[in-house]
């Protein structure tokens, strides 16, 4: 049953990646981006990382997706994207080789058996949240917070790159300079 | 005692350095006082370690630790016992006149202060020499002898190269022309290499010794000696004697020390007679015990020493040049020195070093002042009559004359007839029969100088010179080494008492009888040669007739054996064509070419590489995956060599 | 399942995004592709976390995906003001840095 799970999921997954990387439709490859995401979350309840692919739904297809989304709106970039792309073969044949590299590397029984893992944290709950949850605020608990402010700081930066005329704070004026600030704007418009 | 030893050691660096502030500045007298003075502290300081040294003491100081590495131990170290005594003094007293008729010699000369700075260097080398108690430090001095030899000779070193003509008037390679050699610049450094190739012997010879016996100590060295194998000593014998031959002006070496009349002639006072010149016999003497155990080494010295005898005084004969004809001189009664030291008689060499010291100086000095006179002409036979405007220089060239003739009471009668006796006593009597030619020639031509110059007609007038006598204080300075030159024999038997009680005594007995016979029949062939000398002069005016100029043993005689000739066609023109073979080929073509195509090969590379950085991020990305790809083969690579 | 099957579909997705990130010239579509790879190390990460009973791989995939969040959203944040001068999303008019 969990094979034939794996090799579906496995199979969608990879054709909805290659959609993504080929298409010269940019709205199919977002479109095609977004299901792929979800497939992989797919995979993680498979390998009982609940949390994680709860996580993944809702942070990559949920709020990735929708900024990739709003992000094309905003460009324009609906019609064909005009690529000139020199030397495709070039591209494959890098790709290629080192694809066929790694999994050489990894199938290799040299590899493949002897990878171990020190120090292992195994618990014996069997719910893989609560598990998460302790691991999370006991061991992790200082790559926690940094991650908190990293994501603070992401936000502060998304706001002030993307933002217009963030030198004036209405907040701070009176009504009647709201007002004058209105009407300017108005007669811009007007004379426009 | 040990403060008196360094004093006499130092006093002339310290003169030479207060000189060589001055030397770029025009002429200061100070520095000629100075140096002088330094000079003669250090005489007066030799003289007392002599007495001191008579009486059977011993000065034997440790300076410094100089090399401490390992094994090897080598000190500064000085001794001043009774060889060494008699190399201080001699050295002294003649430098210190040398000093004093310097700064009335080199009065209008510009670069004056820089003269005294070299001469006070090189006495100080000198000492160091003497003194020393290792090879090492021997060598040391042996080398600075020969640096300062090459800046004094070198002195006038702006003069330029004359070109070598066939004339046998006017050809630098000949006895008859007014040059000495090429230049002084080329004097000079044949001076030097012709050094520096037997020094390699001499170190050779120096590593033999430290090799088989591990110590350059004189005294662990000479005592440790006879206990190595016959060949290696012969081998040590004979690669010290060759550094002395350098230094003495051995054949084949021999060619510098005529050349190097080209420096000033109190240049050739000091260094030429008295004392660079004779370290090549104080090497021998110092390390007669090495000679001793080798006496067929000995034999070969000597037989090369009545060679270079002969050799000297044939070619003095003919030479019109005044300096060359005292140079050759010098190179004859160095190969007598070489002689005696060769036969075993090792306290006898260094009785005729000292004397010939005394008066080959002031023969020097007095050429010198002549020279000064007459403008700096050197052909004999453009003089003529000056001893009535020169009377004290001409009576003090003449009693030296006399000296080195070796007429008796004077001081040359001692010390030469003593060799002719050890040749005649120890049955070598080929030997013997060449030095007693030898003495002939000698007194020949020594009077034939002084008639040439002092008497006869006045050949100069036509050449506009007008000549007057020196200095006072240049005779003065003259006179000490005079009377030196007439007394010094006297003090043979106090000298041999003192000095064998380190060297060996001598060996040879000879009745009474046949010394008697050989000291007559030694006078007599000097006082033909002085008689032919002046007699024919007071006749003709000349020696040699017209008719003998021509033929080829004169020319053989003039161009001093075409040894100069062969050298400079055998030894220098190929070595020169070598040497811009080696320049042009191997290092221009091979060597350049491997440094700079590495060069070119690294540039090349970062010009081609260039391409990579374009400013495409597509493009960057495909060299990351390309670099990836490559990281990926090698890690594969690596496991399965594992 | 063998944990080989889950890295070697790791593996090949994240050639996959190789792919892509070296082809594409529109910046939107690179970002697009680095999505992709950031994924396929997570699914690795998560695979050798279950196949070795350690909870570290799930850890490091979380915040793998906490970071890319974040990076989305300061690369639109530059992707806008990058279009407002230039008014044009190829790599080939991102040429000013010359070598």
């Amino acid at each position: 049953m969990e094979i034939v799970a794996f090799y579906l999921f496995a199979f969608l997954t990879i054709a909805m990646f290659c959609t993504t990387v080929l298409t010269n439709n940019a709205l199919y490859a977002l479109s095609s981006l977004a299901a792929g995401m979800i497939f992989i979350s797919a995979f993680y309840f498979l390998l009982d990382a609940e949390f994680l692919g709860v996580v993944q739904i809702v942070v990559y297809t949920g709020a990735v997706m929708a900024l990739y989304a709003f992000g094309m709106m905003f460009f324009d970039t609906i019609a064909e994207v005009k690529e000139d792309i020199k030397n495709p073969r070039l591209v494959f044949i890098l790709s290629g080789g080192i694809a066929l590299l790694i999994v050489v590397i990894l199938t290799a029984p040299i590899v493949s058996n002897n990878i171990l893992v020190s120090h292992p944290i195994s618990m014996e709950y069997g719910n893989n949240v609560k598990e998460v949850g302790i691991v999370l605020f006991t061991k992790y608990l200082v790559p926690f917070e940094l991650a908190a402010v990293m994501l603070l700081v992401a936000m502060i930066g998304g706001v002030i790159l993307a933002g217009k005329k963030m030198d004036i704070s209405i907040t701070q004026m009176s009504e009647d300079e709201i007002d004058k600030l209105s009407s300017s704007a108005d007669i811009t418009k007007d004379k426009k | 005692m040990e403060n008196l030893l360094y004093i006499a050691l130092f006093a002339p660096l310290v003169g030479s350095i207060f000189a060589a502030f001055f030397a770029n500045y025009p002429k200061k007298l100070i520095t000629g006082l100075f140096t002088s003075a330094m000079l003669g502290l250090s005489m007066i300081a030799s003289l007392v370690l002599l007495s001191w040294v008579i009486t059977g003491n011993v000065v034997h100081v440790r300076m410094l630790d100089w090399i401490v590495i390992g094994n090897l131990n080598v000190p500064f170290g000085f001794v001043v016992d009774q060889v060494s005594a008699t190399m201080m003094v001699v050295v002294t007293i003649v430098s210190t006149m040398v000093h004093i008729h310097s700064i009335g010699y080199m009065d209008s000369d510009k670069s004056f202060n820089r003269f005294f700075s070299y001469l006070s260097a090189f006495v100080f080398s000198m000492m160091i020499l003497v003194m020393s108690d290792n090879f090492a430090g021997l060598f040391i001095g042996w080398e600075g002898v020969g640096l300062c030899s090459w800046l004094l000779i070198g002195f006038w070193y702006h003069k330029e190269d004359k070109p070598l003509v066939k004339d046998l008037y006017n050809s630098p390679f000949s006895t008859l022309s007014p040059h000495s050699s090429i230049s002084p610049a080329f004097a000079a450094n044949e001076a030097f290499i012709t050094n520096r190739v037997a020094d390699l012997a001499m170190l050779v010879g120096m590593f033999l010794i430290y090799w088989n016996l591990g110590s350059l100590q004189y005294d662990e060295v000479f005592a440790n000696i006879s206990s190595l194998n016959t060949s290696t000593v012969v081998a040590i014998a004979i690669f010290l004697f060759i550094g002395a031959m350098g230094k003495s002006a051995q054949f084949p070496f021999n060619q510098w020390l005529a050349n190097a009349m080209e420096g000033p002639t109190p240049v050739s006072a000091l260094i030429h007679a008295a004392t660079m010149v004779t370290a090549g016999v104080y090497l021998v003497i110092r390390a007669n015990e090495i000679y001793t155990v080798v006496p067929e080494v000995g034999a070969f010295i000597a037989g090369l020493g009545a060679f270079v005898a002969m050799f000297a005084a044939s070619q003095a004969l003919v030479a019109t040049n005044m300096k060359k004809i005292i140079a050759f001189s010098t190179l004859s009664q160095l190969g007598y020195m070489f002689v005696a030291a060769g036969l075993g008689a090792y306290w006898v060499a260094l009785f005729h070093l000292a004397t010939h010291a005394f008066f080959k100086s002031v023969l020097f000095l007095g050429a010198g002042n002549v020279m000064h006179a007459m403008n700096d002409e050197i052909n004999i036979k453009k003089m003529g009559g000056l001893y009535k405007h020169m009377p004290r220089t001409g009576l003090i060239m003449i009693l030296a004359s006399i000296a080195l003739a070796g007429i008796f009471p004077f001081a040359g009668f001692f010390s030469k007839d003593l060799i002719l006796e050890v040749a005649f006593g120890s049955g070598s009597y080929i030997i013997w029969s060449v030095l007693w030619i030898t003495a002939g020639l000698t007194a020949f031509y020594s009077f034939r100088l002084i008639m040439y110059v002092f008497f006869g007609k006045e050949k100069y007038h036509e050449y506009g010179y007008h000549p007057h006598e020196t200095y006072g204080f240049v005779i003065a300075a003259m006179a000490p080494l005079a009377i030196l030159s007439i007394v010094a024999g006297w003090t043979q038997a106090g000298f041999t008492n003192m000095v064998t009680s380190i060297l060996p005594p001598l060996n040879v007995h000879v009745d009474n009888a046949t010394l008697w016979m050989l000291i007559i029949v030694t006078t007599a062939i000097v006082l033909v040669g002085i008689g032919f000398a002046v007699f024919k002069h007071k006749k003709d005016e000349a020696y040699f007739g017209e008719a003998l100029k021509n033929r080829f043993c004169y020319k053989l005689l003039a161009n001093q054996y075409y040894m100069p000739l062969f050298f400079e066609k055998v030894v220098l023109k190929p070595y020169l064509a070598i040497s811009r073979f080696s320049w042009k080929e191997i290092d221009l073509k091979i060597v350049d070419t491997i440094v700079d195509a590495i060069a070119k090969t690294i540039y090349t590379t970062g010009n081609e590489s260039r391409v990579m950085q374009t400013r495409n991020l597509s493009t960057a990305l495909r060299w990351m995956a390309f670099g990836l790809l490559v990281l990926l083969i090698l890690a594969i690579l690596l496991v399965s060599n594992n | 399942m063998m944990l080989n099957d889950y890295l070697i579909l790791s593996s090949i997705l994240f050639c996959i995004g190789l792919i892509g990130v070296i082809r594409r010239k529109n910046l939107l579509m690179l970002f697009f592709a680095s999505e992709i790879m950031l994924n396929a190390v997570n699914v690795g990460l998560a695979a050798i976390s279950k196949f070795h009973g350690d909870l570290d791989g799930q850890m490091f995939a979380f915040f793998i995906i906490a970071v890319a969040a974040s990076e989305v959203a300061i690369g639109l944040g530059l992707l806008i003001m990058t279009y407002k001068r230039k008014n044009s999303l190829s790599l080939d008019n991102l040429q000013s840095m010359g070598g």
